[in-house]
């Protein structure tokens, strides 16, 4: 099995860092964590990794609106590199605030799509709690349809919105295009609310790919579950997987 | 093309919600306004750059505003600007207040490549239906804060920033020689100095010694290091004590209910009885392996082999009792920094927080002058202490809400960090030569004699008393700070091992600079050049550099070999680090500024030279205060205990804890909310510092302030016994367990309540050593209180008189508080706890000896002994460890039945309780807290090994674990045929639910 190499984008404010290469040491990758200073000076050293992952945390302070200033960058900076990235069959995957600039960035859902956006949490604040989600689309790389993952959330602004629009639909457009990877679900397995929907989402959206399925964000933590003693540690009785580290092996699979 | 003033208005779109409206609609509701149906909120940005309107508009299109959810609008200094419209208010920082939003979205400006000058940022309301003028002022003084931002109706006209005030530089010396004694007093009080005559005098000596007069910055720098905030002089000087004797531990207490009178001398009151403690456990080797104890800005306690752990919990009251968003934040900020600054730097991996704070119910008309309202201080600290830990990601894991008046005017805010250090990173020492390195943040006048540079504009004698103490944090700067130190403490070097780039750092924090450098070179000497120090902007004199307590500040010793790879590193991260000066081999602190020296200070005088005294203290068994009066006796059970589950102090601090980011870093394991729907309190923290290894730290505290009023020595045992309880009911080792402690105390410039002090120093001191609980930091807050004035507001101070709150009819002071927190080895993470039920079936045991402390605690029960609660302490640990115990819980707040009702609702499991015999303990009893007492549900199949490992530590079976889910119901029985009470579980998650939502 081919080892895939994993960028891990570091900017000032991104704090997730360590335990997503952490994430990506045990489903068998070979991580790298570089600051963007780094990339700015030599984009195309970019096309080195099969994998680029924008972890969470609160890129220059989520300053204007969450992951907008480092969203910016990549548009004014590496938005060409990055298309090449994707289109030489690399990964690109945002875990909650890099989700949050993958959406600004305009890389999710992508070009010839409603455009989206994260914001406010309909609390009006950040919340940390564990979510339950179901994949849905079959076209994404690293989520397999059908399947249910549990893990934590942690943001202020995590509200999927997608634009109106006048010709129809948009939350379908989406749908169709297999562009909703994950959704929020209740316990029993319907439509979430709160507090299963932890920001008002819209459609319960929790991840997004684009049409290709190698552009991936979401907003939980999927390397705050990479060992079950993260979920159950205290609480043996609960029924835990660790559901996060799936994530991580389907992309590393992806290049077996 | 000309700079152009630019104000972009930014806001929701009209189909979207407005979140931030909508908090800020249930906010005024929650302060009693209905008048308001409806809030809309925008941001907003002056910018000052070279642009024209197209330029403009893509700042607007592609930065500012949201392509999707978001509208806005641009008005130019070019155009004719609108009035305001009477329903809206805009609130901006004031000039010279640290704005962390406006240095990244400036970068973003230039990154479009337009030429930016300056930004600003604010945020704008308008209120529906528009409230009249009064209504609106008030509105404003909820929403904004007068000491750093300005409130301005309508719409606040474009100008650009005024100057800063400059300075004159001329050097200024002191005539302090052949001063009277109240010249002296005077000089004192008036510079701001707050030294005591003796040591005016002391001062004076030292420079009659070298025939000349003292700077400015000489004297400003003396009366930092030795303030009572860096030396704690107090707690450090000799204390002579007459009063009541000590309690024995081991006895029945008699001793100190005694009249006789003794008399005890200590030489420094923290060294002999707080580090003594500490020193005597070392010696015996009991308790953790401690690595650095009361030296370094935290303490170390071994790990493993390989690495240590590092703890420290500091205080910010003041300042966040006037800014209390930006007091808790830079309170954190200032922690954090501790932990990286001590050794050669740990990773902060874990923050906790305590809160002091007045019922958040106090009428709002009943507030002194100057005090904002509790629910306010609380929801602007929670709020400080989610913004600066979830940006710094670092998962805020443990902390209490503790509630009484006597809180009021002093909140108390208390902060704390753990890190991971290795072991071979523990020792630092600056060297002869190395240049002194400050990085992080640029100085402005933060922190010094106003955040404001505007400050003489601020009205009422309040916020122009403390509006020095108002800071605000700018988490992602020490964000930058945190990644770069981490890099270079474990450079590579070219032989593939790591070395570190500097040979000592430390924080800068009180005291600015002056604190820092003084400290680091205290053993060789130091030379500055305050010159080379980068500004937030022009006009700062000398003294003010040297002094200003900006933020997000370190300073280093980097040998001159390293130095510029250590620059380049910052560089490379958008870090900036400065040369400031070198470190010496001369004994002095010489500061320079422009070329002339502004200060040459002996560094012995300057670290040996304060004078020391000796105080009295006093202290006699209070029968007056007797301990507040026993639970009621009504017959209505189930009523007396829903009302407990709702007391503000008991009840689920759920609305807290959620906008904590608990497990950022992925090493948390026992969370703050536990149980099957993640809603049941957690006694304490469980983390595992190195991911991939099981082993793991336990982290709790003890807080037990109204025992003060009764006797401040068992208020210490308690809160010690406290801390280590709830480390215990995790699955921590009470035998690898090492405390932290914090004082919070009123004035102790008189007797009386500094025998209090050295009541509660004595029993830290007891207890750690009969516990076997070293400690390895502490810090003190003293002089919380607070003055009201009878002839200005005489309804009010005759309210707090008939709560009996305030001294004399006018003092305020708070309870003696200690906070006590501790840090216990987890030996494996895979074997911990939590206190929710877990399923149907199981026994219940209460476990350990419901017991008195002194005055304090029902009749019925025996006096304490501190060895039954130590075998209780290791017997839970041993059975946990054995795998036989499967929920534990403390009995502290509300007793035996609000720690049962607790277990039910995080296991989301009934209870049914059958006690055979009436007991006064099992019934009204059962609301008192206790030491050394807890509630266990033990495994069915594994009880006879449980009751074997007892031994001989006092239990009693309660009953079993009932049915689960929408069933479940607590069930007590007091008499074996009597019906049971039953109330459901939903009904007690309610009520512990129903408390305050924040």
């Amino acid at each position: 099995m081919a080892t895939p190499r994993v960028l891990i984008l570091r900017a000032a404010g991104i704090n997730c860092d360590e335990e997503t290469e952490h994430a990506w040491r045990l489903a068998g990758a070979e991580p790298e964590r570089i600051h963007i200073n780094r990339i700015l000076e030599r984009p195309r050293r970019l096309l080195d990794y099969q994998v680029v992952t924008l972890p969470g945390g609160f890129s220059y302070g989520d300053d204007i609106a969450s992951g907008k200033i480092l969203a910016t960058q990549l548009r004014l900076h590496l938005m060409t590199v990055l298309e090449e990235f994707v289109g030489r069959d690399g990964l690109l995957i945002g875990i909650c605030n890099g989700f949050q600039v993958l959406v600004k960035a305009g890389l999710l859902p992508g070009a010839g799509l409603p455009r989206a956006t994260v914001t406010y949490n309909d609390s009006g604040h950040f919340e940390a709690r564990w979510v339950t989600m179901r994949a849905e689309s079959s076209s994404c790389v690293m989520v397999e349809a059908g399947e249910v993952l549990s893990m934590p959330v942690a943001h202020g602004e995590g509200k999927v919105i997608v634009e109106r629009r006048a010709d129809g639909d948009a939350l379908a457009i989406l749908k169709t295009a297999g562009c909703v990877a994950l959704r929020y679900i209740n316990p029993s397995g319907g439509p979430a609310g709160y507090p299963f929907n932890p920001n008002g989402s819209e459609g319960d959206i929790a991840g997004l790919c684009d049409r290709s399925g190698r552009v991936f964000g979401l907003m939980p933590h999927p390397e705050r579950f990479h060992d079950r003693l993260q979920r159950a540690g205290a609480d043996r009785d609960l029924n835990a997987d660790n559901d996060g580290l799936r994530i991580f092996r389907r992309a590393v699979r992806y290049f077996a | 093309m000309n700079r152009t003033l630019w104000r972009f208005e930014v806001r929701p779109n009209p189909d979207h919600p407005d979140p931030a409206g909508q908090a800020t609609l249930v906010a005024l509701r929650e302060f009693g306004l209905d008048g308001i149906d409806r809030v809309e909120t925008a941001r907003l940005y002056i910018v000052e750059m070279a642009a024209d309107t197209a330029n403009a508009e893509r700042v607007a299109r592609e930065l500012l505003a949201d392509p999707v959810s978001e509208s806005f609008e641009i008005a130019s200094d070019d155009a004719p600007f609108p009035s305001g419209d009477r329903a809206a208010i805009e609130i901006h920082y004031r000039p010279g207040v640290m704005d962390p939003a406006a240095a990244s979205t400036r970068r973003a400006i230039a990154d479009l490549g337009i030429p930016v000058e300056s930004v600003r940022t604010a945020r704008r309301y308008v209120f529906h239906p528009a409230p009249d003028g009064a209504t609106l002022r008030w509105i404003g003084r909820l929403l904004g804060n007068d000491c750093i931002e300005e409130v301005v109706p309508g719409r606040k006209p474009l100008a650009a920033l005024p100057k800063p005030i400059q300075r004159e530089r001329d050097v200024r010396t002191v005539a302090i020689r052949g001063l009277s004694d109240d010249a002296m007093r005077r000089l004192s009080r008036d510079g701001h100095l707050f030294l005591s005559l003796d040591e005016m005098r002391a001062i004076e000596r030292e420079f009659a010694r070298l025939g000349r007069d003292p700077t400015d910055l000489e004297l400003e720098t003396l009366a930092q290091t030795w303030s009572e905030h860096c030396v704690h002089k107090t707690l450090k000087s000799a204390v002579v004590y007459r009063g009541a004797p000590f309690p024995s531990l081991d006895d029945d207490g008699a001793s100190s209910i005694a009249e006789t009178l003794i008399e005890r001398r200590y030489e420094n009151l923290l060294r002999d009885t707080i580090a003594r403690a500490t020193d005597d456990l070392i010696r015996r080797d009991i308790g953790p392996t401690c690595l650095s104890v009361f030296k370094d800005n935290a303490g170390i306690i071994a790990f493993d082999e390989r690495d240590g752990i590092a703890f420290k919990v500091e205080t910010h009251n003041h300042p966040s009792a006037i800014e209390p968003y930006g007091g808790a934040a830079t309170g954190l900020g200032g922690c954090i920094r501790d932990v990286l600054g001590c050794g050669l730097g740990a990773k902060p991996i874990a923050n906790t927080d305590v809160f002091c704070v007045a019922p958040p119910d106090w009428p709002a008309d009943a507030l002194p002058r100057g005090v904002l309202h509790p629910r306010r201080v609380l929801c602007g600290v929670v709020a400080g202490v989610r913004d600066y830990g979830n940006r710094m990601g670092i998962p805020t894991v443990n902390g209490a809400i503790h509630f009484d008046p006597r809180y009021l005017a002093n909140p108390l805010v208390f902060c704390g960090c753990a890190g991971i250090i290795p072991r071979d990173r523990i020792e630092k020492a600056a060297r002869p030569g190395d240049a002194i390195v400050l990085i992080g943040g640029r100085t402005g006048r933060d922190g010094i004699h106003g955040a404001t540079f505007s400050s003489a504009e601020l009205t009422g004698t309040h916020a122009d008393e403390f509006s020095h103490a108002v800071q605000i944090g700018n988490a992602i700067e020490e964000k930058k700070l945190l990644d770069v130190i981490l890099q270079a403490r474990d450079w590579p070097a070219a032989d593939g091992t790591r070395r570190c780039l500097y040979s000592a750092i430390t924080d800068c924090g009180a005291g600015g600079l002056s604190s820092a450098v003084g400290e680091m070179g205290a053993a060789i000497g130091a030379d500055v050049d305050l010159k080379r120090v980068p500004l937030k902007y022009e006009g700062l004199r000398y003294d003010e550099i040297w002094i200003s307590e900006a933020q997000e500040r370190m300073v280093l010793a980097v040998p001159e070999p390293d130095v510029e790879t250590f620059h380049s590193l910052c560089r490379s991260e958008d870090v900036e680090a400065t040369v400031i000066g070198r470190f010496t081999d001369s004994g002095r602190l010489v500061v320079r500024y422009d070329g002339r020296v502004v200060g040459d200070l002996d560094m012995q005088f300057l670290h040996e030279g304060l004078p020391r005294t000796t105080r009295a203290a006093e202290w006699r068994l209070r029968s007056a205060d007797a301990p507040r009066p026993p639970p009621s006796t009504t017959t209505d059970f189930a009523g007396e205990l829903l009302g407990r589950l709702a007391d503000p102090s008991i009840a689920s601090k759920e609305w807290v804890v959620r906008q904590y980011d608990h497990e950022v870093q992925g090493r948390s394991v026992v969370r703050p909310l536990n149980g099957r729907r993640d809603d049941g309190p957690s006694d304490a923290a469980v983390l595992r510092p190195r991911l991939g290894s099981d082993r793991g730290i336990a982290i709790g505290c003890g807080l037990c302030p109204s025992l003060s009023d009764v006797d401040p020595y068992w208020m210490a045992v308690a809160a010690i016994d406290e801390a280590l309880r709830n480390v215990v009911c995790v699955g921590g080792d009470p035998s690898q367990t090492a405390i932290l402690d914090n004082f919070c105390w009123g004035r102790t410039d008189a007797a009386e309540p500094l025998g209090a002090l050295v009541r509660a120093c004595q029993g830290c001191h007891d207890a750690a050593i009969a516990l076997g609980a070293p400690f390895i930091s502490g810090k003190d807050s003293l002089n919380n209180e607070f003055s009201v004035d009878p002839s200005e507001d005489p309804a009010l101070v005759e309210r707090l008189a008939r709560l009996g709150l305030a001294r004399d009819a006018r003092q305020i002071a708070i309870p003696g508080t200690l906070l006590i927190s501790a840090i216990a080895i987890v030996p494996d993470v895979a074997v911990c706890v939590t206190s929710a039920f877990k399923r149907r079936g199981n026994p219940i045991y209460l476990v350990g000896r419901p017991a008195r402390l002194g005055a304090f605690g029902p009749e019925f029960a025996p006096p304490f002994q501190i060895k039954v609660a130590l075998a209780t302490h290791r017997a839970i640990a041993r059975s946990i460890q054995g795998g036989e115990i499967l929920a534990a819980h403390d009995v502290s707040d509300g007793g035996l039945w609000v720690a049962i009702s607790e277990m039910c609702i995080g296991g989301d499991c009934g209870a049914d309780i059958r006690l055979n015999a009436p007991a006064p303990l099992t019934r009204h009893g059962g609301f008192h807290a206790f030491p050394s007492l807890y509630v266990v549900e033990v495994r069915a199949d594994r009880e006879t090994d449980f009751l074997s490992r007892l031994g001989d530590v006092p239990r009693l079976a309660l009953g079993r674990t009932a049915e689960a889910d929408a069933n479940a119901r607590l069930m007590i029985r007091w008499e074996p045929s009597a019906a049971p009470l039953s109330i459901p579980v939903d009904a007690l998650r309610s009520a512990w639910r129903s408390a305050m939502r924040g």
